[in-house]
């Protein structure tokens, strides 16, 4: 059985503290390709960087599922030299600007240090304090004379993994959660599919890298795991939050509809009905705006039933998220459990 | 010689916001008690090293001020597991979200630390002009990632926030973290204390790790009062020329310790220890401080019947960031700089300190 233990941790934490901004993802790649192999009949590297593993069931009959989970994560790109040690750069994938001030990041393949400062206080203005400090006047800051960087590099937080009581904090958390589920599923693969597994790139950056893969893969169904946002904060009035996504500790999220895709509504009973019948807790992501890879999968070919279920966290795109071990474990347990009892008649059921 | 840069990421890594120095005051207290004759606490959390001199008694003495306090948060209240925060000392609200932190909890009579990060509710969680403004210190939680009964089990109202960013060794002999305002000063005065250790001076030396600065002076205002020096020399942080900080108020990292001059300074010292940088060829900036020199200077000029005050400074990038950024050099120069001062102070000194000559 597929598991989450210290492990699987240790992996996360590796990979956590990899660095695999959009396009330049060969870090994480090659931790992946190290952990899958010996545990797939086929593996290879396609045009973007995507990785494409297969496992073939035993069946007769076998439904081909792909699995995604993206490699790729928001970052930055130097774009500009401005000397001593000082770069301009711009943001890879979505990064709230206000998250950026007073950070401390890594660059580059040898993981160079930096920091993100600003004007300190004591020189601004009360005016000045009422407006976000624009991205354009923000630098990395090497430290002077520094020749290891230069624009193009890629970097992102400095952020280590680390674990809080029931908690997983880390950077990135989005999508190596996702990545770590993976790898366990094709080291324990159930025998009545063949599974197509996916790490793919460029998710950040408008779902590239699922496009061709599931092209590649033409799958009978496409399951995107990834990590969700849980936006279960307070609000500063007192109100309550209806807007939350998804909460932490309520189990994996299984998505009925995002701005990308309509859950294949049969892929979601079926989640529903597995989760129900193994107790599994679990919590439906709120509708709403967002995507993930499977509104890239369910659009190739001839249209992929697809759906997604994803491990709640805070905070994605920032520093430092957090998820729970508890709701990480659980996704992996529906994800095992649905698998194992699918067959070719759950696609020549009803749709709703 | 003590290895400097290992040093700094002691003090840097130990706890020390104002008003509760105690952690980074053993820190100092154990480098120092080698370096000093005597070693004391102030009324007001001050540690007080006083180094002999060889001049007759009752001999000068020249007092070295630099504040160990740092700023920080400190927990107001909890909402359904989240802590809310309030500053200590300046901080600037638009640079906390996604800042590591150290939960200092003392609740139910145990101290722990607990790992943390200051978190930017998502937009419809936020007043209207917050969703896509700076968000306000008091809009602002911390997350632990510890279940809303553990917080509650174990955070109080009052306990303690800080930065949790580690020290980092950047390009060009330069250090990033929090808290080197001011604890690069201490640096700089214990370099000084160490040159002092193979030369002679006349006059008496109080070295001094101030409490308090960050939030209105008070360790300095004490300890200048109760020590009661002759001249009083106070090492603070100044701003380094940066990203978003060019203008006549900074000055080049790496290039020297500022002397500063203006109300807050006595001329002839600060005369005097600008001919000390001359003769030793140590490089050094000028520093203008037209009123308030955001310094214990401020506190120790007016203790008692007045204290003749000067301030050196070490320029210092993103100043009350977790990411702040010194050049380790300028630290070395500005211990070397007060050591020769200090160690060419004669009997007559204080006769040569003469107004409008």
């Amino acid at each position: 059985m597929p598991t989450i233990g210290n492990q699987q941790i240790k992996l996360l934490e590796r990979l956590c503290n990899a660095i695999a901004i959009s396009g330049d993802e060969g870090e994480v790649r090659a931790i992946v390709l190290e952990e899958i192999k010996g545990h797939v009949d086929e593996v290879r590297v396609d045009a973007l960087g995507n990785v494409l593993a297969v496992k073939k069931g035993t069946g007769k009959k076998t439904l081909r599922v792909m699995l995604s989970a993206h490699m790729d994560e928001v970052g930055f790109m130097l774009v500009a030299d401005d000397g001593e040690g000082l770069f301009r750069f711009e943001l890879v994938g979505g990064i709230d600007i206000r998250q950026l001030p007073g950070k401390a990041v890594l660059i580059g393949r040898d993981h160079v240090p930096g920091v993100i400062g600003a004007r300190p206080i004591h020189l601004t203005s009360r005016e000045e304090r009422q407006e976000k400090i624009p991205l354009d006047t923000l630098r990395i800051d090497t430290g002077p004379g520094n020749s290891k960087v230069k624009p193009g590099d890629r970097g992102t937080f400095a952020t280590r993994f680390q674990q809080s009581g029931p908690s997983l904090m880390a950077k990135s958390l989005d999508d190596r959660l996702g990545v770590v589920t993976l790898i366990e599923l094709i080291k324990h693969a159930p025998a009545g599919i063949d599974l197509q597994a996916a790490f793919t790139v460029q998710e950040e950056i408008g779902l590239r890298g699922a496009k061709v893969a599931t092209y590649a893969f033409n799958p009978d169904i496409g399951i995107a795991l990834d990590a969700t946002p849980a936006n279960d904060l307070p609000s500063w009035d007192g109100l309550e939050n209806n807007t939350y996504n998804t909460k932490l500790g309520l189990g994996p999220a299984i998505y009925i509809a995002d701005s990308g895709i309509l859950s294949d509504p049969r892929l979601v009973r079926w989640l529903v009905e597995t989760a129900d019948s193994r107790k599994i807790p679990y919590q439906f992501r709120q509708p709403g705006g967002g995507r993930n890879d499977a509104g890239a999968m369910h659009l190739a070919q001839a249209g992929i039933p697809s759906v997604s279920v994803s491990v709640p966290h805070r905070y994605s795109h920032t520093a430092i998220s957090v998820a729970r071990l508890e709701d990480w474990k659980n996704s992996l347990a529906l994800l095992q459990a649905a698998l194992t009892r699918l067959t070719p008649e759950l696609l020549a059921s009803e749709r709703a | 010689m003590t290895e400097l840069i290992p040093f700094l990421k002691d003090l840097i890594s130990a706890p020390g916001l104002s008003g509760y120095e105690d952690p980074v005051t053993k820190i100092i207290e154990d480098k120092w008690r080698p370096l000093v004759n005597e070693i004391s606490r102030g009324k007001t959390g001050s540690l007080q090293g006083l180094r002999h001199g060889t001049g007759e008694a009752p001999r000068p003495s020249v007092m070295v001020a630099t504040h160990m306090d740092a700023i920080g948060l400190m927990v107001t209240g909890i909402t359904e597991g989240f802590l809310r925060i309030s500053e200590v000392g300046g901080v600037d609200a638009r640079i906390l979200p996604g800042t590591p932190v150290n939960v200092f909890s003392t609740g139910a009579g145990v101290a722990k630390v607990l790992h943390g990060l200051v978190t930017q509710p998502s937009a419809p969680l936020l007043p209207e002009q917050e969703r896509d403004g700076p968000v306000a210190l008091g809009n602002l939680l911390v997350d632990t990632g510890l279940l809303p009964r553990q917080v509650t089990e174990l955070v109080r109202t009052g306990d303690l926030v800080s930065f949790a960013q580690s020290p980092v060794e950047l390009s060009g002999e330069t250090l990033s973290g929090h808290s080197l305002d001011n604890r690069a000063s201490v640096g700089a005065l214990t370099v000084c204390l160490e040159e002092l250790q193979t030369r002679t001076h006349s006059w008496d030396v109080w070295a001094v790790a101030t409490s308090q600065e960050e939030v209105g002076l008070l360790g300095a205002s004490s300890s200048t009062y109760q020590i009661h020096p002759t001249i009083a020399i106070v090492v603070d942080v100044t701003f380094a020329k940066g990203p978003g900080t060019s203008d006549w108020q900074a000055f080049p990292l790496g290039k020297g310790p500022t002397i500063a001059m203006g109300p807050n300074m006595h001329p002839a010292l600060h005369k005097a220890m600008q001919g000390m940088a001359d003769s030793l060829e140590l490089p050094y900036a000028l520093e203008f401080s037209p009123s308030h020199s955001g310094t214990d200077g401020w506190a120790t000029q007016v203790s008692a019947e007045g204290i003749p005050t000067l301030v050196v400074g070490i320029p210092l990038r993103y100043m009350h960031m977790p990411v702040e950024v010194v050049a380790i050099k300028d630290i070395q120069r500005a211990g070397r700089l007060l050591a020769g001062f200090i160690s060419s102070l004669g009997p007559d000194f204080m006769e040569k300190m003469v107004w409008d000559k």
